[in-house]
């Protein structure tokens, strides 16, 4: 957990106001298929390629429920804690945007699939106290994904002002399950911390149900923050703003922040909040204005005639329930426990998206120090540098734990299991050819070294007389100088000991 | 026997004679094909059945058939047979309108599943017919491509909004023809125009490439001259499709088998009290006591039953149509396909989609898209949506009760006979007030058909009769229908649209 840094005004706003949350997440499913049709899900297509007559919605095509989206809901939900509908039915959104194909989204209106169950989300205040926030939830229900617009020209980078914009209807129909919290009340100072927390555990809930990549930057988790302020002694809730763009589990904490702020400063001087949708803006930590929902826009809600209603067999549903993985939380406790790991550890490994692959790794033989070091070092820089996420790397945990293995056996040093890595990387195979092709065994035969040894004091005598002297920190010169003799294939320790006996040096 | 007399005589014939006559190699697919294009050449431009006729592609369909008897394979009770599509049906590469200018020039790049099961049976399609805009109507006045006439009076409408289907039926520009029935754009164009026509089961056919006008009403049938030809078609039409999550997955009633059992005799038939008396002409209220008279000779047992809630049906009828096709139009907005009007480099995205549906879009179409949108305006829901579901379910209930103690119901189809072009024009509840009898069926969902029964004495017009079956007991229409159509093809020694004046 970060340590919040107090802003002054955030303080002044907490002192006179009661924030009130609520949060709009729509997490888009990673099934085969699309929610109505056929078509395929996958994400980097070229556009317009994954469309038949139902997704771009042409005359006469009609809609299909994809079983697979309706199975991963219900896993949600009862991860969720929640109650899953008997009977329960589509309704189509009226509302005409040229990403929409038919001109309505196929959603849920008054009939969820799920409903009333909750996320218990773990809080750490910045004394490093552990809160549990009960974050109750509305409901969960599924729906369609629209088409992305791209706007060519203008500078808005937006519809109007364009020159002209280009739909690609591949994402249309993408099957999305929004989660809707109820109000959240008397998180206080907290709420920033709250919001993220919540988010970052339910993105690892959904990910351990494996239903969704829940990728923010790629949109495949997208969070909407409610936020309002009350104050402190009213009991009637404020008017709420609606928080877009909020693209990482940072931004969701900067973003509420940022908002109790806004409209602390309006309140304080005397204004009102406008009920509206508001972009969080990356760069500055903002929030603007965009569209006023106080028109209240009507969509029109009614039950999609095209669809017959779901009904799930109850029977079905408590399969799916004694089917659940441990829950993230549960599991994180266990292994902190297990591992012995303090908070800052654990999180480290939360937070840099590497439980997974860390346990994956211990289970494939390594001890969980060395397969935090490689994932949370080495690999992370990698996939840093190269902006892909961890578990996209080209390397399996399996052949993590062979790298480490090598190191334990003395067959390697880090320097060499860095470039056995960068070969595994590389497409070279697995470690052990890597070794063999590369030529990256340590040099455990001592005659080599010995060789490199004499060289290196033949080439250094006043190193060798310091070394004499009395400073054995000046080794490091010769033992480098072995090391690049030898290509790095030495083993450091080996070499040092071999030169303190042939000085008759004692460490 | 001369070229235009041979080919008058095929088109005389019904489906099922021309199966039968290809089937034993009397006369080639190609022929009957040809047949029936040169009678649309003939007589369509003073008809205006078809919006579109596919000469090659019907042409090449019906090659195809000839070729496949040649090699020696096996043909369907329909191959070969010409029908007609209304235009509400996708059909890969066609002009597809659906009666509407806001669709001029497009051709879909998919069949509908009727299209692909007529495709399937080795039907000929020979084109696409007129309909009302969207089938919204009674009249096929609010086509966007002009009014189709019917063949027995061309200053009369030919009913609507399947217009096109029956005149081209009754006009023998076709032996067999789809219609779809969202509160009577079958059964009441069959009536005005003495044919036969059939609204299956909600769910027997796919609706999947049918665009769609109201989802939970819209129904495809099939048109004909015969009980018997109209059941061949409902064979090759009905059935499970996974494309259509409204499609039943259940067997298909034996409508065949029952158009040629023919045998009323034991059977309670109903007469709805509601659907009679004030607001029937006297003519077809005179033409329906006699039908049941033959068929109490023909051993039914007539009894009359009330449907007290039937008359809230056409209220909730005029709130849930236009309430659904609010939704199915909004997307016909010049985006994606069909006119786009007003793109000036100007105007931003609201304003092409505002001028195209402007200007794409006729009055009545407009009508009920402004009646659905305020019906599901927030506020206003529960007050008509919501109570127009009620009042269905109650009209439900009122069929489940009266079946319980009839096997069928009765009742005229249409209270009027044909009207004149432009009599109802701008009377538009007038015009709503033509389907009284036929829209309780599509708001519970279950099936209907209607046939002739006679000309009108005071004008000569035909007069149809509905028959009313409970929800997938299609075959009991056949089996009566094809036993009152014996009865009074007998007694007149020829089928009533052999009555209708030579074109």
């Amino acid at each position: 957990m970060s340590t919040a840094i107090v802003n002054p005004d955030f303080a002044t706003a907490l002192q006179t106001y009661k924030p009130v949350l609520g949060f709009e997440v729509h997490v888009e499913l990673s099934t085969k298929s699309k929610m109505f049709c056929g078509c395929p899900t996958d994400f980097g297509a070229a556009p317009n390629t994954h469309v038949c007559p139902t997704c771009v919605g042409l005359p006469g095509s009609l809609p299909v429920v994809n079983q697979a989206a309706v199975e991963a809901t219900i896993k949600i939900g009862l991860a969720l804690n929640c109650e899953i509908a008997a009977w329960c039915r589509f309704a189509r959104k009226n509302y005409f945007y040229p990403d929409m194909p038919k001109d309505y989204q196929i959603s849920q209106y008054d009939e969820p699939l799920c409903s009333n169950g909750y996320l218990d989300v773990d809080v750490v205040d910045e004394s490093g106290e552990h809160h549990t926030v009960r974050v109750e939830i509305e409901r969960v229900h599924m729906e369609e994904d629209t088409g992305k617009l791209l706007h060519t020209g203008g500078d808005t980078g937006r519809i109007q002002g364009a020159d002209y914009s280009l739909v690609d209807y591949n994402r249309a129909g993408v099957p999305l399950i929004e989660i809707v919290t109820k109000t959240i009340e008397g998180t206080g100072e907290l709420a920033p911390e709250v919001g993220k927390a919540y988010v970052t555990q339910l993105r690892e809930l959904v990910r351990s149900l494996g239903v969704s990549d829940v990728r923010m930057e790629q949109g495949s988790l997208r969070c909407d923050a409610n936020v309002s302020l009350m104050r402190q002694d009213a009991t009637e809730w404020g008017t709420r703003t609606e928080t877009k763009n909020v693209n990482s589990l940072r931004s969701v904490e900067r973003a509420i922040r940022s908002e109790i702020i806004r409209q602390a400063s309006v309140l304080d001087a005397g204004g009102t909040i406008t009920q509206e949708t508001r972009h969080f803006q990356e760069t500055t930590g903002d929030t603007t204005s965009g569209r006023e929902k106080s028109d209240a826009e009507d969509y029109r809600y009614f039950p999609e005639p095209d669809l017959i209603p779901i009904a799930a067999d109850p029977e079905w549903v408590e399969q799916l329930r004694a089917g659940l993985p441990e829950a993230p939380g549960l599991r994180v406790a266990r292994l902190q426990q297990e591992w012995e790991l303090t908070d800052f550890e654990m999180a480290s490994i939360v937070n840099s998206d590497a439980l997974d692959l860390v346990v994956a790794t211990v289970e494939a033989g390594a001890d969980h120090t060395s397969a935090r070091k490689w994932w949370l070092g080495e690999l992370t820089r990698i996939a840093n540098n190269d902006s892909v996420a961890l578990d996209s790397l080209a390397i399996t945990p399996a052949q993590v734990a062979r790298v480490a293995a090598l190191v334990d056996e003395g067959a390697l040093n880090d320097k060499l299991a860095r470039k056995v890595i960068e070969g595994v990387l590389a497409g070279e195979g697995e470690p052990d050819e890597v070794v063999a092709s590369r030529g990256l065994a340590v040099v455990s035969d001592d005659g080599p070294l010995i060789a490199a040894i004499d060289d290196a004091i033949a080439a250094n005598p006043d190193v060798v007389a310091k070394i004499t002297g009395g400073k054995p920190a000046a080794a490091g010169v010769i033992v480098g100088s072995v090391m690049k003799a030898t290509r790095g294939q030495a083993d450091a320790g080996r070499v040092r000991e071999l030169l303190f006996a042939k000085l008759g040096v004692t460490e | 026997m001369n070229a235009s007399a041979d080919s008058m005589h095929l088109t005389s014939r019904t489906a099922t004679e021309l199966a039968a006559a290809i089937a034993a190699g009397d006369v080639s697919a190609r022929q009957v094909t040809d047949a029936h294009l040169a009678r649309i050449d003939a007589v369509d431009e003073g008809i205006h059945a078809f919006l579109h006729v596919d000469y090659d592609g019907a042409r090449a369909q019906a090659d195809a058939v000839d070729a496949k008897r040649a090699a020696g394979d096996t043909l369907g009770p329909l191959a070969g047979v010409p029908v007609a599509l209304k235009d509400v049906f996708t059909q890969q590469g066609i002009p597809t309108t659906a009666g509407s200018r806001i669709l001029e020039g497009w051709r879909p790049p998919y069949d509908s599943t009727v299209v692909t099961r007529l495709r399937n049976a080795d039907c000929v399609i020979l084109g696409k017919t007129n309909m009302d805009e969207f089938a919204m109507g009674s009249s096929t006045e609010h086509s966007g491509y002009g009014p189709t006439r019917n063949p027995w009076d061309t200053d009369r409408i030919p009913g609507g909004s399947g217009g096109g289907s029956a005149a081209a039926v009754a006009a023998f520009e076709a032996p067999l023809a789809i219609g779809t029935d969202t509160g009577g754009s079958i059964r009441q164009p069959a009536s005005v125009t003495g044919t036969v026509g059939v609204k299956p089961t909600y769910g027997g056919v796919s609706r999947y490439g049918l665009i769609a006008l109201a989802s939970s009403l819209d129904q495809a049938g099939p048109c004909a001259r015969t009980v018997l030809d109209a059941a061949h078609l409902h064979a090759a039409l009905a059935g499970h499709d996974p494309k259509d999550s409204t499609s039943l997955d259940v067997a298909v009633p034996d409508v065949v088998s029952a158009a040629r059992r023919a045998d009323v005799r034991g059977m309670k038939v109903g007469l709805v009290k509601q659907l009679s008396g004030e607001g029937y002409q006297a003519g077809v209220s005179q033409r329906f006591d006699e039908a049941i008279e033959i068929l109490r000779e023909l051993g039914a047992e007539p009894v009359e039953v009330s449907c007290p809630n039937f008359e809230y049906a056409l209220a909730a009828y005029y709130l849930i149509l236009p309430s659904e096709a609010s939704s199915n139009l909004a997307r016909f907005d010049g985006m994606r396909f069909g006119i786009r009007v007003g793109d000036d480099g100007d105007a931003n995205v609201e304003e092409v989609m505002s001028r195209t549906r402007a200007a794409g879009f006729g009055d009545e179409v407009k009508r009920r898209i402004m009646l659905g949108t305020y019906a599901l305006s927030s506020g206003y829901y529960d007050a008509y949506y919501g109570q127009a579901q009620k009042v269905r379910t109650l009209i439900a209930r009122d069929f489940d009760a009266a079946f319980n103690e009839v096997d069928v119901l009765v009742s005229p189809t249409a209270p009027t006979t044909a009207f004149k072009l432009g009599e109802k024009l701008d009377d538009p509840l007038a015009m709503y007030l033509n389907d009284v009898a036929t829209i309780p069926v599509n708001l519970a969902g279950n099936a209907a058909m209607s046939l002739p029964i006679g000309l009108a004495p005071e004008d000569g017009l035909p007069v149809g009769l509905q028959i009313m079956a409970p929800s997938m007991a299609d075959d009991r229409l056949y089996n009566v229908g094809a036993a009152l159509e014996t009865a009074l093809t007998d007694r007149w020694g020829h089928l009533l649209i052999e009555e209708a004046p030579a074109l």
